[in-house]
């Protein structure tokens, strides 16, 4: 694609066209429930009603939203929270009848004039983790969802056979119907519905529809994600944006949902009927510029999205490669971000919604499939976006193309490549060592760099291959570690230290050894190892600005409450830290980047009419983030040994990786364990190895003690009772619950502190009841 | 389809200017029915020292390619339009001018901006202002999507 100012109508993908019979495929559909419900006005950011869908009883309901529920739960993911309690169980498993699939939207979604303001947050009982995942994603459907009149909308209960949701903003409308001939794989169910539910012949028009869906992988791993569509009026196709973690897809398809799709009439840049529009659009411009005149010198977004962070990470050895083995690579540079700039169309507004300026959505259009059913054909890729690449570097594939194939297959089948990245790259290491091998593989020979192979995987897995490996493997690398210790094919402990999981979830892409907090920033979390809750990599380890355990429980208290306030919110945490100021290193503590707080304060009262400031922001975030510690808990979770990490994530597993950075561990050794240098020199590796592996352990142990006592949780890892009371979470089962666990606990000996204190160091408090003090 | 090739933007001869801001006022009645001038006008008039400058959009079009939505085309006769029925008041054309010549009123969500009407060189007690035909080449400025740039 040339330099731009070309007229929308004259773009051109190069992608191949597809003639598809709608009429036939929407004649096959058969409706089984119809709602019609009255259209309102959307007031100060809230639609103030929810949507129930039941597909087991073919139900269809509102629900109204309270002022008491806004006043707990903000919005957003903090809505899905309280209507995850309301309708499960804590013996609901993912593909339980009552599990409840939430997509729900928070008082700035839908709003243009600020970058980042298109986000849903979706969340389930996850197949990966059996507790409560979150994701966010973009795209449009959370607009035109909460236009067309909700906050969010619930799926309870299974279809009999295959369902298309849809919900008729532009009618009032809610109907079931059957979908029996459409494609499953994203990127065609997606372009068909747009077409098939367009209401008139225009890109405009196709702009006004947007479909959620996951593709036929999501059928049979534990990896399914949810691809939200957004129409591209200049390219001309459904993009897609993706809600990973978690399996959300896996439950979607569990459900018997092909699709969800939203559509709307015409709608304006007031639409979210904000209390203060004139504020919205001042800010707006101003971020607007700051992105302009300094986004090119920052991060690049505009120009190649997250991928300019691949150069960074591996400059600083963070970089996974070859299952975390190491930060850094030789091979890296072949995956820069401006290796991909030369397959990047260019010139595009490419936001995932209206307004955004950042712009990370990167796509290559034109793109020749090479491998599966799909092969031959030219497609759009959305991405890949920096956790894509990270996958790349960590399953060892270095040729940009095979990583496009990579995302363009897991985007369409509908798999998180996060965790379906980890988890080869897991694969492969075992297969290195014998573990596997192509036998134990079904055939597959699943060595590192062996790009074809990752995808012939992908294929069968989407194709519902009924190998053993294939089986299991695409359900993660937890179920895989039983299975291969089950039949005693590897030594239990390199198994459970080397497969990057927590929780049941795979870890995102960031090499955490060299940093502790960043290690909590992984562990102590609701849902599991994803950096949306903390990345604290560079202000740990490369400023060294929290050293203390003090400090680190600081940060691992604030950020993780900052970034969830965007969840709550239906934001895109881009635009708070990816552009900042051009004097942010002069403010108070710019890496909390202060005047985008304000700014976020200011838009949160625009919208709302509230009057909140920015402490009040970080209550909200902590009465939703204990709520969910509190079902992780009353699920039977949510505890110390459930923030376990593996060793991968603290120090070196192998002796390849002492030896690769031996010069560091060498230091580590006699720096912070006190040994001469004499005694370092004469120690067997083996040795050296055991020192650094019990003194990182014991590091985690007293950081999670630290975290904890900072969170006024019980030395468990439990939030009490009179922490959720003080925050104004008083609904008296909750309080009841946590009590009777926290007494169970204590009946256990469960609530004392994990770390070793030697003389000379002290827990974080002497007083083991310090919580109940509140 | 044949693309323009010129496009008339405005001169302004700042030996000439007196600051009346008659200009602005006229443009104000062009784009909100009103002689305020001021925010609600798309050219504005800024004193620089002893002299005045003028603040206007050139026509680069850079704003077309920031639209999300396809509400800034180039007409044919080469002008920058906006349409404020399909804008959805998102200012990343406000935001992202190069010379900050996109307007924005408190009076309406939708930017508004010079369309080459000519009504403030009419309105020119001093002729400071003209019409002036140019290459639309000459003025594009495609730069924050070049890499390093």
């Amino acid at each position: 694609m040339v330099d731009g100012q070309i007229p929308v109508e004259e773009y051109e993908t190069g992608n191949t066209k597809h003639k598809w019979n709608l009429k036939k495929i929407k004649s096959s559909h058969k409706v089984l429930a119809e709602y019609d419900y009255k259209k309102s006005e959307i007031k100060n950011g809230f639609a103030n009603r929810t949507l129930y869908i039941n597909l087991g009883t073919n139900q269809i309901k509102e629900k109204k939203i309270t002022e008491d529920m806004k006043k707990k739960f903000t919005g957003g993911r903090g809505f899905g929270l309280k209507l995850l309690w309301d309708s499960i169980k804590p013996t609901t498993h993912w593909d339980s009848e009552e599990n409840n699939l939430i997509i729900t939207t928070g008082p700035f979604c839908g709003i243009t004039q600020y970058p980042g303001c298109g986000k849903s947050l979706c969340l389930t009982i996850s197949p990966s983790t059996d507790i409560i995942c979150d994701s966010n994603v973009g795209g449009f459907f959370g607009p035109y969802l909460k236009f067309s009149g909700f906050d969010a909308v619930e799926i309870q209960g299974k279809a009999k056979e295959d369902v298309v949701i849809v919900i008729d903003g532009e009618k009032g409308k809610i109907s079931i119907e059957t979908a029996p001939l459409e494609e499953t794989d994203s990127h065609l169910v997606n372009e068909q519905l747009t077409h098939m539910y367009v209401s008139e012949d225009s890109e405009g028009s196709r702009q006004n529809v947007s479909v959620v869906s996951a593709g036929t992988a999501a059928e049979h791993s534990y990896w399914g994600c949810l691809n939200f569509s957004f129409w591209d009026i200049r390219r001309k196709v459904a993009r897609m944006k993706q809600a990973g973690r978690g399996g959300l897809g896996t439950v979607l398809r569990d459900k018997k949902i092909k699709a969800v799709v939203a559509k709307v009439e015409k709608f304006s840049g007031l639409q979210n009927n904000p209390a203060d529009p004139g504020s919205l659009a001042k800010l707006g411009t101003k971020i607007h510029r700051e992105i302009r005149d300094l986004d090119r010198y920052q991060c690049n977004m505009r120009t190649v999205g997250t991928g300019h962070l691949v150069e960074i990470m591996d400059e600083y050895d963070l970089l996974p490669t070859e299952n975390y083995r190491f930060g850094s690579f030789p091979k890296a540079s072949k995956i820069y971000s401006p290796n991909f700039y030369k397959l990047f169309t260019k010139v595009i507004p490419d936001g995932c919604w209206h307004g955004c300026t950042m712009a990370c959505a990167k796509t290559v259009d034109g793109f020749t499939v090479m491998t599966g059913p799909y092969k031959g054909q030219k497609v759009t890729v959305d991405g890949p976006e920096y956790e894509t690449l990270g996958c790349g570097a960590n399953m060892s594939l270095w040729d940009p193309l095979w990583i496009l194939e990579f995302n363009f297959y897991c985007d369409t089948y509908g798999l998180d490549t996060i965790s379906t990245g980890t988890a080869i790259a897991f694969y492969m290491e075992m297969y290195e060592y014998g573990i596997l091998n192509k036998e134990r593989c079904d055939g597959l020979e699943l060595c590192f760099g062996n790009a074809e192979a990752a995808l012939e995987f992908m294929h069968r897995i989407a194709r519902g291959d009924k190998g053993e490996f294939v089986g299991v493997a695409a359900k993660g690398i937890r179920r895989v570690k039983d299975w291969l210790i089950e039949k005693e094919w590897g030594d239990k402990q390199l198994i459970e230290d080397t497969g990057m999981e927590s929780k049941g979830l795979e870890y995102s892409e960031y090499v955490t050894k060299e940093s502790l907090a960043m290690q909590g920033g992984y562990g102590l979390t609701l849902k599991g190892p994803q950096h949306d809750e903390a990345w604290l990599i560079f202000m740990d380890m490369v400023n060294n600005a929290i050293p203390t355990f003090a400090d680190k429980a600081e940060a691992l208290h604030y950020f993780p409450m900052w970034r969830t306030w965007f969840g709550l919110n239906g934001l895109c945490k881009l635009p708070w830290n990816d552009v900042e100021p051009v004097n942010n290193a002069e403010a108070d503590d710019p890496s909390k980047v202060p005047e985008h707080v304000q700014n976020y304060v200011e838009l949160q009262n625009a919208i709302t009419g509230w009057n909140v400031n920015k402490e009040e922001l970080i209550l909200q975030s902590e009465r939703c983030y204990n709520w969910q510690r509190a079902m992780n808990v009353w699920m039977g979770r949510g505890r110390r040994k459930d923030d376990w990490i593996p060793y991968r994530s603290m120090g070196p597993v192998t002796k390849m990786e002492y030896v690769s950075r031996k010069e560091r561990y060498d230091k580590q050794l006699v720096e912070i364990l006190g040994l001469s240098e004499k005694e370092v020199e004469d120690m067997d590796i083996e040795k050296k190895m055991k020192l650094l592996y019990d003194y990182k352990q014991d590091q985690y142990q007293k950081l999670a003690d630290a975290v904890y006592y900072r969170r006024g949780w019980t030395p468990n890892g439990v939030p009490t009772p009179q922490k959720m009371k003080q925050l104004g979470m008083d609904e008296p089962k909750m309080l009841k619950m946590i009590q009777k666990k926290i007494d169970e606990d204590e009946k256990a000996g469960l609530n004392v502190w994990g770390g070793k204190y030697k003389r000379g160091e002290n827990p974080p408090s002497k007083d083991l009841d310090y919580w109940e003090k509140g | 389809m044949d693309h323009p090739t010129t496009v008339k933007i405005l001169k302004f001869h700042a030996e000439k200017c007196k600051g009346c801001l008659e200009c602005e006022k006229a443009c104000s009645k062009v784009h909100f029915k009103t002689d305020e001038g001021g925010d609600k006008s798309a050219i504005r008039i800024h004193k620089a020292g002893k002299s005045y400058e003028m603040q206007v959009c050139n026509q680069c079009g850079l704003c077309i390619d920031m639209c999300p939505v396809g509400a800034l085309t180039r007409r044919k006769n080469g002008i920058v339009t906006l349409d404020k029925n399909t804008c959805i008041g998102c200012q990343a054309c406000v935001g992202f001018c190069p010379i900050d010549a996109m307007a924005k009123s408190d009076a309406r969500l939708e930017p508004f901006k010079c369309i080459s009407c000519g009504a403030c060189v009419r309105a020119c007690p001093e002729k400071a202002l003209e019409l002036v035909e140019v290459k639309i080449d000459g003025i594009k400025e495609i730069v924050y999507h070049k890499q390093g740039a």
